[in-house]
């Protein structure tokens, strides 16, 4: 079978009735019984009828006076831990409050990627977690969140930095992820364009694929969440921003926003690269955490060009090809602290020049579009996921530019945390004393740098 | 994004190398670990002004302290980080062989 076929099967499997059980205990099976509000049948008559037959996907909510948690930042990480707080653990008294419009952050700017490629024991846990989230997420949510398993190459341009990603690979593997090392013979298979000629100044020694990686479809997720939340009696108010915090003694016991005061027995923060901002209205004025400026790039749409998501390993940049035929693709950071969300010309051209290194054949291509978004870098790469820091409060944050691949797992395991007053096993190691008890989980060794996270 | 290098003058982001927050002080030798620890990881991070250092890394290799605006990337002031007082016209090389 050629390898497309087979990602072909791989694709569509979370359309088959039989996902395995979840960890959660809800099961795709349940999922699909309980939500019948997207069919084929509902397809059609809406067709003949002229689609008046949908209902909206989340209620346009007025803030109640109390919740029982309210949850600021209606990003993918705030809409999951809304849905799997009422999924869950039975919590529906819950508003997620954005400042914006539904999606209007990071979970709408990203470049899509899911994997779960990790080294350190910590990472691979909790991101094969999510991974297993996303493989029955499209059928737990009744939505299709286009989760397409299409694989990531990483790319490696030295026998010692091949032997790192074997290494990689390995751990992969023993913590029952799935890895694979590809040499340039099968290299060239699996993503034709590819310049394997030997003479560049990075040539390809070979890879580290993750099958089971692949993309979705960003919005979709969000959108998704969003109406599980909804459909669980979730209040999700838009253009809602949170100006400050409600104190009870050291107790936070709610909000003030742009639409009142809402109060509520538990305060969850999932705001991202605003994090020091929002938590500054508190009182807290120094974080672990530094707001940086990523962009992404889209190009004018193409024939079928490139199946996987490839990674080039001699700087930094990752490319796939979205539905409609655009490249999709990204590099490091620009580097310096930012809450605008536009970049700089120097990442640009670094990142084409790198683009053509591994794809001459893409020299005319003409860029589309261009964006930002804000990082919430942590100073050691890895994210917070932890009560606190005030009583009453909890806290998700960190993402820096993987936040994406997380939101299954970040809103299951931040859900968790706030219903139970602990946090699960799985986000246990990510809490926000590990930077004073010397506990980082920095799978980059880079120190606290976050621009080279 | 330029930056006013006070050596050669307007100049080009790339040319630059980000240092971080420049507004950090050492604490005391004797400081308590948890000061420490604060000073290692912990950052204000503010949405507007912010004092950082930068290298001309591609340059003149002078350290600068700068100030900008991380809202809208504009900077408002670039110094050397020591200001030695002859800075014009002195030969970049013979400082660094004292
Ligand atoms: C260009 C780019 C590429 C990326 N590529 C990838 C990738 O390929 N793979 C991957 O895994 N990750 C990727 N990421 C990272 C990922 O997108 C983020 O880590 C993740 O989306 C962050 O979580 P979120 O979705 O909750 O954030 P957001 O969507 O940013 O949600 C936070 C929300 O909080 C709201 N908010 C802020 N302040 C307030 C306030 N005071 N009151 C109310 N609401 C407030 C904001 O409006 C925002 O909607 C990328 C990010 C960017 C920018
Ligand atoms: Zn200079």
């Amino acid at each position: 079978m050629k390898p497309g076929n087979k990602r072909q099967t791989r694709r569509n499997s979370h359309f088959t009735p039989f996902v395995p059980a979840l960890l959660s205990g809800t099961t795709g099976i349940r999922a699909a019984r309980e939500m019948k509000e997207y069919s084929a049948l509902k397809v059609l008559t809406n067709t003949l009828t002229g689609n008046r037959g949908w209902k909206p996907a989340w209620r346009k909510a007025e803030p109640k006076p109390s919740y029982d948690v309210i949850i600021i930042g209606g990003g993918g990480h705030g809409l999951a831990t809304a849905y799997y707080l009422a999924a869950n653990h039975g919590i529906t008294n819950v508003a997620v409050l954005e400042k914006g419009y539904l999606g209007s952050g990071n979970i709408g700017r990203n470049t899509t990627i899911v994997r779960s490629n990790y080294l350190l024991p910590q990472n691979i846990r909790f991101y094969e977690y999510s991974m297993k989230l996303w493989e029955s997420l499209s059928h737990e949510l009744n939505y299709n969140v286009m989760f397409s398993q299409r694989g990531i190459l990483n790319l490696a341009h030295s026998p010692a930095q091949l032997d790192d990603y074997i290494r990689r690979g390995n751990a992969m593997r023993l913590s029952g992820a799935d890895g694979k090392v590809l040499y340039p013979d099968e290299i060239a298979r699996f993503v034709p364009g590819l310049d394997l000629g030997g003479s560049q100044r990075f040539p390809v020694v070979g890879g580290l694929l993750q099958p089971r990686a692949g993309t979705a479809r960003h919005d979709a997720v969000a959108w998704g969440y969003a109406r599980g939340a909804d459909r669980h009696g979730v209040d999700i108010i838009e253009n809602c921003e949170v100006t400050g915090f409600l104190r009870d003694g050291g107790r936070v016991t709610g909000v003030q926003t742009s639409r009142g005061e809402i109060r509520a027995a538990k305060t969850a923060v999932a705001v991202a690269g605003s994090t020091s901002r929002v938590l500054k209205l508190a009182g807290i004025d120094r974080l672990p955490i530094e707001s940086h400026v990523l962009q992404a790039f889209v190009s004018e749409s193409i024939k079928p060009f490139v199946d996987t998501v490839v990674t080039f390993g001699g700087g930094h940049l990752y490319m796939s090809q979205s539905d409609k035929g655009g490249l999709v693709f990204g590099s490091d950071l620009d580097g310096y602290n930012s809450y605008a969300q536009r970049g700089n010309l120097p990442v640009i051209h670094d990142l084409m020049s790198e683009l053509l290194a591994l794809f001459p054949g893409l020299d005319r291509i003409r860029l589309l579009r261009s964006w930002g978004g804000v990082m919430d870098m942590s100073m050691d790469g890895s994210p917070i996921i932890t009560i606190g820091p005030l009583d009453g409060m909890y806290l998700n944050c960190g993402w820096c530019y993987g936040g994406f691949k997380a939101t299954p797992a970040s809103g299951w395991c931040f859900a968790w945390t706030i219903a139970k007053d602990e946090p699960h096993a799985i986000n246990a190691p990510f809490g926000l004393d590990r930077f004073y008890r010397g506990m980082l989980i920095d799978e980059k060794g880079q120190g606290p740098t976050p621009r080279l996270h | 994004m330029r930056i006013n290098c006070p050596h050669c003058g307007l100049r080009d982001l790339a040319e630059f190398t980000y240092q971080g927050d420049a507004s950090r002080a050492l604490p005391e030798l004797s400081a308590q670990t948890g000061s420490w620890n604060a000073h290692v990881y912990d950052r204000e991070n503010p949405a507007g002004l912010h004092r950082e250092h930068w290298q001309h890394s591609g340059g003149c290799r002078a350290h600068l302290r700068i100030e900008r605006d991380t809202l809208s990337h504009a900077v408002s002031e670039a110094v050397m980080v020591r200001p030695s007082p002859p800075v014009k016209n002195q030969p970049i090389r013979s400082r660094g062989r004292k």
